[in-house]
């Protein structure tokens, strides 16, 4: 019977997840329904994500999640990098091109501006934490920038696994904070409109934490603040081995 | 039909990885840069052509590419539930602290930079 279960489970595995995923919805919308708070849907579901990451993190010491427990391995596929990124470029579709000419420029500009912040607040919340080697140094304040630029960084500066793994647990942080908090600072941040979705994707940059972010804000708001984000950890891993390494190296 | 909706968002995906690899390559850097950025900008360049030719998506077509966006937070809903989660709890008071501020910092500079360019666009 269990077997059976098993089986059914391992062989079917991305239909099993897209049944998990309903699941998780149809509970999630169902409670924010008995709150009274209909738009909240989103946003607890992705934070039953979360903590249903977290739990089976902690029962199969995996760094995978939930996609960690072979019974809902597909959940790896589902919410991979691949689907992840054929899905958020679909919802480019019906998107007005004049509002994406008319933050162009803020685009820009907040990436600049977000790859800097992230990595100056990261590389000094490191040094005021008692680490001393540029390289180091480098690489956590990559990690504040994305959990993919701090290996980058690390690697290329031959900063040690410990350092490299703290940079990654940066980024983590940074996603995972950015799903749970974005819908509740968004009327404070006046993230409403096109124009503060394509600022909000190139001040924040990791793609999940945006791409969760903004769909539990509001779901039209995505393929703003996805198109800048999509540029962030690739101006981070050229900007932070290079010219962040020079200034730190400079200030240490 | 909704299979050609599905094929043209494949097709700006294949593209915009190519530019974004490309761009990656020629950086010195492994990786995509704006890959999906590049499919996105595609993807609304191709839509408004053909409208602008009064040739749009045959209602079809649009459905397949409709599906897709629809399956994009229950796809949210799936990454979620894959992210490293212990990780970001047990890195320590440097993680916290280094990714924390960084976030909320950022998010604090939305509303300023959002602003910023209101004024420019005026003057």
């Amino acid at each position: 019977m269990t077997d059976i279960i098993n089986t059914l489970f391992t062989s079917y595995d991305l239909v099993a997840a897209l049944g998990i995923v309903a699941l998780i919805m149809v509970v999630s919308y169902g409670f924010a329904k008995m709150i009274g708070q209909k738009r909240m849907g989103s946003a607890i579901a992705i934070i039953a994500g979360l903590v249903l990451a977290y739990i089976a993190g902690r029962y199969t010491g995996g760094e995978n999640g939930l996609a960690d427990v072979s019974l809902f391995a597909g959940i790896g596929l589902l919410g991979g990098g691949m689907l992840r990124d054929y899905a958020i470029i679909s919802t480019a579709y019906g998107v007005d091109i004049n509002n994406i000419k008319k933050a162009g420029l803020p685009g820009i500009v907040s990436l600049l501006i977000g790859v800097l912040f992230s990595f100056i607040v990261g590389a000094a919340m490191a040094a005021l934490l008692g680490y001393t080697d540029p390289a180091d140094i480098t690489t956590i304040g990559g990690g504040a920038v994305t959990f993919v630029v701090g290996p980058v960084a690390g690697s290329a500066l031959g900063a040690s696994s410990e350092v490299i793994a703290l940079s990654i647990a940066a980024g983590v942080v940074k996603s995972v904070l950015t799903m749970i908090i974005t819908p509740f600072v968004a009327p404070i941040i006046k993230l409403d409109n096109p124009t503060s979705a394509m600022v909000y994707g190139g001040l924040i940059g990791t793609t999940s934490g945006v791409a969760g972010g903004l769909a539990a804000t509001n779901a039209e708001l995505v393929p703003y603040g996805a198109m800048t984000a999509t540029f962030f950890t690739g101006l981070g891993s050229l900007l932070v081995p290079s010219i962040g390494y020079i200034i730190v190296n400079a200030i240490f | 039909m909704e299979i050609y909706g599905l094929g043209i968002v494949a097709f700006c995906m294949f593209v915009g990885s190519f530019i974004g690899r490309g761009i990656g390559n020629l950086l010195g850097i492994s990786g995509n840069v704006g890959g999906v950025g590049f499919a996105m900008l595609i993807l609304i360049l191709l839509t408004n052509h053909f409208k602008k030719k009064e040739k749009p998506f045959s209602e079809r077509t649009s459905k397949g590419i409709l599906l897709l966006s629809s399956l994009y937070i229950p796809i949210v809903v799936a990454m979620s539930a894959k992210q490293n989660v212990v990780a970001a709890f047990e890195g320590g008071a440097v993680a916290f602290l280094a990714g924390g501020v960084a976030t909320i910092g950022a998010l604090l500079l939305v509303p300023l930079i959002s602003k910023l360019t209101v004024k420019e666009n005026n003057e």
